[in-house]
């Protein structure tokens, strides 16, 4: 029943092959029992679970309908509010924080009848490439427990790729979605900035972070952004525009679509192996009719740096609000206003955290923010420019998701810069607020391998579109660890 | 040495939107603490800001009062300081690109001198909450009632030079965020508070002295005794050869007097940046069109038509243009009693008023309103009644639900102006005072009034006062 795709048990459950409650009663033993080795779940809500799904199960049985998700079973990453479960989001910080209301991405899924059977390990505050930065431990990658399962998104990518939960949702500052993914093996998207609403999603950095799903699919990951996706509100920066069906396109043909290849994606720092991998997904595309140019972003190369003077800036102010007074955590018998403040937050964050406010206080400092905010804007303003271009010529840029498949746990704690050049092909899609999916193409010694799609803006369809028809003829998203 | 005062002023206008400039939270004053602060309030994790429309539409309409220019792209900045009844860890601000340019506030001081004061910027801004302090022990209390409460921050130029002008000045301001209704201007409960930039230099000197802040006016009276009193005290150190710091002082309305509050050493480096969970807004001159189109007529403009059209004294317009109210009720008693300009604005400014302040009330609280009040100046105007007898009816007015004419003819208090009647009840006082007639008649022209107060006794104070004095006089001399 765990092997199923998020597609084929919703025809189980409509078929009444088995239940919403016999699934996720399923799942939540499955999970319980390999959680211990992956650390994929940092809370499983198994009562509230189980009694959503009865009466998922009534409703179906008196010919109700909850929405398109109805009795499915999903996990949320830990940085989506949920009323009255517990929201950590990685940190020591938000250890007891009970949300008193729910983000609107977990709003709209409940509405539409899924099913949250938990929350998923993350990296602390979504700053992290391999869910090492988690307070609540290391996760594990299901295809080699030895490995990271990238991050932020590790939990979610680790549960799903673990077939814990068929599907799950995310987030994508830098690559959050995109790279966990590929280390794991399944299918992750990071929409168009403003596709999904921000609101109730824990701030990391406001101009960079994008809600988005990720599942063993294109097919389950359209399932679930069809319920995700929409203008909120709530959120000033969700964009006002009618949804797209994402189900609905994904058997189009892929003929005659245009791929732009960067030069600057398959130079130098790629594992070998891994453009191996691309140049037969490339073949594989090309059969289908797909045409290949090649591309110039030329700027490339100041992206990881210019997304490191951004993302630290923003998190700074946005953490601010994490200062022992209202919630989260407080230190003992402060002796004054100032104690309580440096003791609540040096005790409360972790390194990473504390490494990127300290770097983003520091960007944003009068006499250095023209130096490093605004500057790192403007290249921000000139990556976004490349891609304008590009997009001018073709449909969709292809290149590798990481430089690397999954890496060892602890290889790259001590080194934050190798770390940070993980992200080095995903960070450019943030910059320019464009929409990416990372599809498995292959293995490297047994470890999962993705290529990444990038689209034009709310171009989310056409790009799960290629990806499911891509699916249709390969099947290493098919492929369960052992 | 002679000095110069130089002052400048940052006013906090609160706007008098119904809910706060980010949440949908109530803006009403006085509730319980923390019952007006939703979790967008609190800073909870995950909530983001939406601006409220209607506080960039108060922000316009300043401009438009003050003929300043308009931000046509407006960013919010985010000011980053740590303080407890600050939620987020930051203040929702503009920096740059604020919505209020550069404009002129034009004042007239006590001596009939006009004096232009330059506005620098006015921007919108959330209020912080409230730290208390009071009612626990060891502790402080938050409340975040007031947080995210909009306001406008109105900075002027450093153009004036007196207390005097200063306080003329936030009066002006004062006056017309009201005459807008962009803010109720409640000092006591901080709507509208002051905080002056006070320095002083040799006289003739171009460049300015060290600046302090004046934190904490909540009255005229208080910014007027506070800027005295900083400028008393930077003259004394300039003079004993010392050099004033630059620092926020809090003025002590008890002690009357200005402390440190903190230096500029200590002061925070915001490190504003653009806010990103906020879009920019662009203000489009058709909004700005109809803003401007449904904008009242401001108050120097409205003084100007009352004495021009209504011959009132200069004294008076400005008494009847003092606020918006009090010209608009102005207005409906001169429509609808049908009485001079003079008639009216004499009762609205004395019996009125005096009636107002006695009962600490607003003239929107008025227990009579326009309409009342016109019916009542009405009777005054039509001779129904004498303006002593008008003054008693307004008291039973002030307690009670009835109107003019209802009481007039409950208590019989119509004006006898029917001359035989009247002829009647002088000859009848003539002929129970023979010894004050003789008197009179030797040339004792003062009993006249006694003559007169015996007559309006005996008509219960109803006999037309005019028709009296005529008729007695003639009789008199009989």
């Amino acid at each position: 029943m765990h092997k199923l795709t998020l597609a084929a048990m919703q025809r189980s459950l409509e078929s009444g092959e088995f239940s919403s409650v016999e699934l996720c009663q399923h799942l939540i033993e499955r999970t319980k029992q390999h959680n211990e080795t992956l650390n994929a779940f940092v809370s499983i809500t198994e009562e509230q679970a189980l009694s959503e799904a009865k009466a998922a199960d009534e409703k179906r049985a008196a010919g109700d309908t909850l929405g398109s998700l109805h009795g499915l079973p999903i996990a949320h990453k830990d940085i989506f509010c949920t009323d009255g479960v517990r929201t950590s989001c990685g940190s020591k910080m938000l250890e007891n924080f009970v949300p008193p209301y729910n983000a609107t991405v977990v709003e709209k899924l409940k509405s539409a009848g899924a099913i949250s059977l938990g929350k998923t390990n993350m990296d602390e505050f979504a700053m992290g490439s391999s869910n090492e930065n988690s307070f609540f431990g290391v996760v594990r990658n299901p295809w080699d427990t030895e490995r990271v399962p990238g991050g932020s998104s590790g939990g979610s990518a680790a549960a799903v790729a673990g077939r814990l939960v068929p599907a799950c949702t995310g987030t994508d500052t830098g690559g959050s979605i995109r790279q966990p993914a590929a280390f794991c093996g399944i299918t992750g998207i990071k929409p168009t900035y403003g596709r999904v609403s921000r609101y109730g999603m824990i701030a990391f950095a406001s101009s960079l972070d994008q809600g988005g799903p990720l599942a063993a699919t294109a097919e389950d990951c359209a399932l679930l952004l069809n319920e995700m996706a929409g203008f909120d509100p709530r959120d000033s920066t969700s964009i006002d525009r009618a949804n797209d069906d994402y189900m609905a396109t994904l058997h189009q043909p892929v003929k005659g679509m245009k791929i732009g290849l960067p030069k600057q994606y398959f130079e130098a720092g790629l594992d070998d192996s891994i453009a191996a991998l691309l140049q037969q997904a490339i073949k594989e595309l090309e059969k289908l009719g797909a045409e290949f140019v090649d591309i110039e972003l030329k700027n490339q190369h100041l992206a990881v740096p210019a997304y490191y003077i951004v993302a630290p800036a923003e998190c700074s102010s946005n953490l601010a609000r994490f200062d022992g007074v209202r919630y989260g955590h407080r230190c003992e018998d402060p002796k004054d206003l100032e104690d309580l403040y440096k003791r609540s937050r040096a005790e409360g964050f972790g390194r990473e955290v504390k490494r990127r406010i300290l770097v983003g206080t520091y960007a944003l400092s009068a006499g250095y923010y023209d130096a490093f905010y605004v500057k790192a804007q403007k290249i921000r303003s000139l990556i976004s420019q490349d891609f304008s271009q590009a997009f001018a010529d073709v449909d969709f840029i292809l290149g590798p998701t990481t430089p690397s498949p999954a890496f060892k746990i602890g290889e790259k704690t001590s080194d934050p810069v190798a770390m940070y050049l993980n992200d080095i092909y995903t960070i450019p899609a943030n910059l320019a607020g464009l929409p990416g999916i990372s599809v498995p193409c292959g293995d490297v010694g047994g470890l999962p391998v993705g290529l990444q799609l990038v689209g034009n803006y709310f171009d989310e369809a056409r790009l799960l579109n290629v990806a499911h028809q891509y699916q249709t003829v390969t099947d290493w998203h098919t492929r369960i660890p052992g | 040495m002679q000095w110069e005062t130089v002052i400048g002023l940052e006013i906090h206008a609160q706007l008098a939107t119904r809910s706060k400039i980010f949440s949908a939270s109530s803006t009403q004053y006085g509730a319980e603490p923390n019952t007006q602060a939703s979790a967008v309030d609190l800073g909870m994790p995950g909530v983001l800001p939406v601006l409220n429309r209607e506080a960039v539409h108060m922000a316009i309409k300043f401009a438009l009062a003050t003929d300043a220019e308009i931000g046509r792209h407006n960013v919010f900045a985010r000011k980053n300081y740590f303080y407890p009844d600050l939620p987020k860890g930051y203040q929702i601000s503009q920096m740059s690109l604020p919505i209020v340019g550069t404009g002129t506030v034009t004042v007239e001081l006590d001596d009939g001198e006009i004096k232009e004061v330059g506005l620098t910027r006015a921007h919108l801004e959330e209020d912080a909450g409230k730290s208390v302090h009071e009612e626990f022990h060891d502790a402080t209390g938050v409340d975040l009632n007031r947080a995210g409460t909009p306001l406008l921050e109105i900075v002027s130029e450093p153009d004036m030079r007196s207390a005097k002008e200063a306080v003329a000045y936030a009066r002006k301001i004062h006056s017309l965020v009201r005459y807008i209704e962009i803010c109720d201007g409640n000092m006591q409960e901080g709507s509208f508070r002051c905080d002056a930039n006070v320095s002083i230099r040799p006289a003739g000197q171009e460049e300015l002295g060290t600046r302090s802040e004046i934190k904490n006016v909540n009255s005229f009276r208080f910014l007027e005794r506070a800027i005295n009193f900083e400028v008393d005290r930077q003259i004394d150190i300039l003079e004993g050869g010392g050099e004033v710091v630059q620092e926020t002082r809090l003025y002590d309305a008890d002690k009357d007097e200005t402390r440190s509050m903190r230096s500029k050493e200590e002061a925070n480096d915001y490190r504003y940046f653009p806010d990103p969970d906020l879009l920019p807004v662009h203000i489009e001159e058709e909004l700005i069109e109809s803003l401007r189109s449904a904008m009242p007529e401001l108050p120097d403009a409205r003084r100007k038509r009352f004495i021009a059209d209504f011959d009132l004294s200069e004294y008076d317009a400005g008494v009847m243009t003092a606020d918006r109210r009090t010209a608009d009720y102005f207005e409906t008693v001169l429509d609808k009693s049908g009485a001079s300009a003079k008639l009216a604005c004499s009762w609205i400014s004395g019996e009125l008023f005096s009636r107002l302040n006695k009962d600490s009330l607003e003239l929107g609280d008025s227990p009579v309103d326009a309409e009342r009040f016109s019916a009542l100046v009405a009777r005054i105007h039509d001779n129904t009644i004498s303006g002593k007898i008008g003054k008693d009816i307004l008291d039973k007015m002030w307690s009670g639900n009835d109107d003019v004419d209802a009481i007039i003819d409950k208590e019989g208090l119509r004006q006898i102006s029917d001359t035989s009647e009247i002829e009647k009840m002088i000859d009848d006082v003539i002929a129970a005072n023979p010894d004050q007639l003789a008197q009179y008649r030797s040339g004792k022209d003062k009993l006249l009034a006694y003559f007169v107060g015996q007559v309006m006794k005996a008509s219960r104070g109803k006999a037309n006062p005019g028709q009296l004095n005529k008729l007695l006089q003639e009789k008199l001399k009989e």
